[in-house]
């Protein structure tokens, strides 16, 4: 009697002890987002938001990360940087996430910034400005492409073709005119001298005013536009309107099949650099990117029945990065895992192919961008 | 030369016909209640956005208009049960902060309920460009201008000779000898609701061509459309189209000639200079006291 008592109790205590376990063990990693769900940052944020929380129930239901299940702690910080700043504070001090994803927009992210970097939190911004990562900041890492990679590529097309007067029409928006800054700072280099710089608010209706200016700049021979949304594609359509034949070039702020739905026939033959992920199935079967992309297009559309956006894609390349250098780790460690990340190399993502160092917390090169021209209604990849 | 100062013109016609159909909402319902109704910019955005998710939805493009047009008529009327009739009362102060209120809300709903895209509608007549003298006109912002001045037209015969334009009149000027003369003044209110809401869709169904459509349109066209209306003088349709006209070339002009990086200021100059010398409004009566 008393025998058959203790033997229940051992296996009693053992079976407590073997729960506990399991559930130290499936304690889970804990990832910070704070994104603009809602707000003017909303078309950014709100299908970042969506990929984190689709790749974490997918990752979930292949088992985890290291045993352990992902968590996804999110919050909205309505497209307003202050917001971002004590969002970020709540999740060092009250969640203890392992990592934070996020800050949509170069201001939230920027507004983060000093907090992690004093609690020393593995940070991966999705903010496009180049001083997310200029200078180095020993947590801060990003993954979208930057607005100077943009320009950049652009010019390189231009170059090519001989074009070396362009005239630039900018976005009064925070996108336009970090974009317009890092245009002009690269023009030079690649020996493109900026014949008129004119510029147009996001929400402006007719842009024919400005186009007839730069238009009638003697020796003029392209037009580049750096904006985001609509504006550019009322752009181009005042451009055909007003029967402009130069070269147009738009930014990677278009790069949608939105854009050429919204500007109709003027659309045709407009250059602009775009991720991958626009063309993804254009893309060569050797091309690296392109399982990637496929991929990731795929379980977006199924999940939410939408067309995958490019901004989605940032979020992904950033989760992805995390679950990558965690399991490179062996561990949740933070510093080890900020370690990791920086030692990223060759990592393929939706942008472009990852390569950290201690310089370099973006580690993308020009081949992330590809240029294109839109052709039939559609995009088509340009040598 | 004259190309390019003909271009300019066009521009500004084109972006100012789009106000003056924004800045004719607004005097409708100054008209009838003293109210700056700042949902206004919401009905306009609604008239686009509703036909394009309608026209997507597979209906043909006519039907789609014309029911676009007489949904935004009905949220006008649900607006005015649920928010403005409760707080009749009140100040028009309160009932203008309560308008402010009510086109949060919508935009809210559409953005959840339609998304955050951009949509274009086909032009009514054709993309292809009208060219004159060098410069061009999309056929749209014609007809833009020419909705915007028929609208004068009925919206003047409607308040100077039918009665229940009379009746809004009388109620607007005094409420209560309205109701001592057996006008229902709630009836009225409403009514006024629905009508400016109508005439919002119309607007912005013509615009969507041109301007495209977004939840967050109705901001910008609200704004502007305000301006035009106090240019103009509110209270009239002809001062509110001249004032959107007014506005719209000013802008492009500006654009043009001196910097486009100036071209938002103009805007503010010119309701400056309107309210430090006229503060009537350009087309306005002398100024009269609503208490």
């Amino acid at each position: 009697m008393t025998h058959s008592f203790t033997r229940k109790t051992v296996l009693a205590s053992a079976l407590l002890l073997i729960g506990m376990a399991t559930a130290a063990a499936a304690e889970p990693i804990k990832i910070g987002s704070v994104l603009s769900v809602t707000g003017p940052a909303a078309f950014l944020g709100d299908p970042e938001l969506k990929t984190l929380q689709v790749y974490v129930d997918k990752i979930n239901a292949e088992g985890g990360v290291l045993g352990r299940k992902l968590e996804l702690v999110h919050y909205d910080d309505g497209s307003e940087s202050n917001k971002a700043n004590s969002f970020a504070k709540r999740l060092i001090e009250s969640d203890g996430v392992d990592v934070i994803l996020g800050g949509t927009t170069t201001g939230a992210t920027m507004a983060m910034v000093p907090l992690v970097e004093k609690a020393g939190v593995p940070f991966i911004s999705l903010a496009g400005a180049v001083v997310v990562v200029e200078p180095v900041k020993k947590w801060v890492f990003k993954t979208p492409h930057t607005d100077r990679m943009a320009a950049e590529k652009v010019f390189e097309d231009m170059k090519k073709r001989g074009i070396s007067k362009v005239g630039l029409l900018a976005e009064t928006s925070g996108f336009g005119q970090s974009g317009r800054k890092e245009t002009q700072g690269v023009a030079a280099k690649y020996g493109i001298t900026l014949v008129a710089d004119e510029t147009y608010g996001p929400k402006d209706t007719d842009m024919t005013a400005q186009l007839t200016k730069i238009k009638n700049v003697p020796g003029l021979q392209a037009i580049f536009v750096f904006g985001l949304g609509q504006g550019p594609a009322m752009v181009t359509k005042n451009y055909g309107q007003l029967g402009i034949n130069l070269p147009l070039y738009q930014s990677h702020g278009v790069a949608s099949n939105e854009f050429i739905k919204l500007a109709g026939a003027a659309a045709e033959g407009v250059r602009l650099p775009t991720p991958a992920m626009l063309v993804a199935d254009k893309l060569l079967a050797t091309d690296p990117q392109k399982p990637v992309v496929v991929g990731y297009n795929k379980t977006y559309a199924d999940k939410y029945k939408a067309e995958p956006s490019t901004f989605g894609g940032y979020a992904f390349d950033a989760l992805a990065l995390y679950v990558d250098a965690v399991k490179r780790t062996g561990s949740t460690d933070k510093e080890k895992v900020r370690n990791a990340i920086e030692q990223t190399k060759g990592f393929i993502g939706t942008t472009g192919a990852f390569n950290m160092s201690p310089t370099d917390h973006m580690g993308l090169d020009l081949s992330a961008f590809r240029m294109v021209e839109v052709k039939g209604g559609g995009w088509q990849l340009l040598k | 030369m004259l190309a390019q100062f003909l271009q300019f013109l066009f521009s500004g016609i084109t972006v100012g016909a789009a106000y003056a159909l924004a800045a004719l909402g607004f005097t409708i319902i100054y008209n009838t209640s003293g109210v700056i109704n700042f949902a206004q910019g919401e009905f306009i955005m609604l008239g686009g956005m509703l036909s394009t998710a309608l026209l997507a939805a597979g209906l043909p493009l006519p039907l789609a208009i014309a029911l676009a047009i007489v949904l935004t008529g009905v949220v006008g009327l649900v607006v005015e049960k649920l928010v403005i009739e409760p707080a009749r009362n009140a100040e028009v102060v309160t009932l203008i902060i309560i308008t402010i209120g009510a086109s949060l809300t919508i935009r809210g709903l559409v953005q959840v309920w339609l998304g955050k895209g951009n949509h274009a509608l086909p032009a009514f007549s054709g993309e292809a460009p009208l060219h004159v003298l060098g410069a061009s006109l999309l056929p749209q912002s014609l007809w833009v201008l020419g909705v915007a001045l028929v609208m004068v037209g009925i919206l003047g015969w409607f308040f100077g000779r039918t009665r229940l334009g009379k009746a809004m009149l009388a109620t607007s000027y005094n409420k209560l000898a309205a109701q001592l003369v057996g006008i229902n003044t709630r009836v009225i209110l409403l009514f006024s609701f629905g009508l400016s809401a109508l005439l919002g869709a119309v607007g912005g169904v013509i615009l969507a061509p041109i301007t495209y459509t977004s939840y967050d349109i109705g901001i910008m066209l609200g704004l502007k459309g305000f301006v035009a209306a106090v240019l103009g003088g509110l209270g009239g349709g002809l001062g509110a189209v001249a004032g959107g006209l007014i506005l719209g070339i000013s802008e492009a002009m500006a654009a043009g000639y001196i910097s486009s990086a100036y071209k938002d200021a103009v805007p503010f100059i010119l309701i400056l200079l309107i309210l430090f010398f006229r503060p009537g409004g350009l087309f306005g009566a002398k100024v009269t006291e609503r208490v």
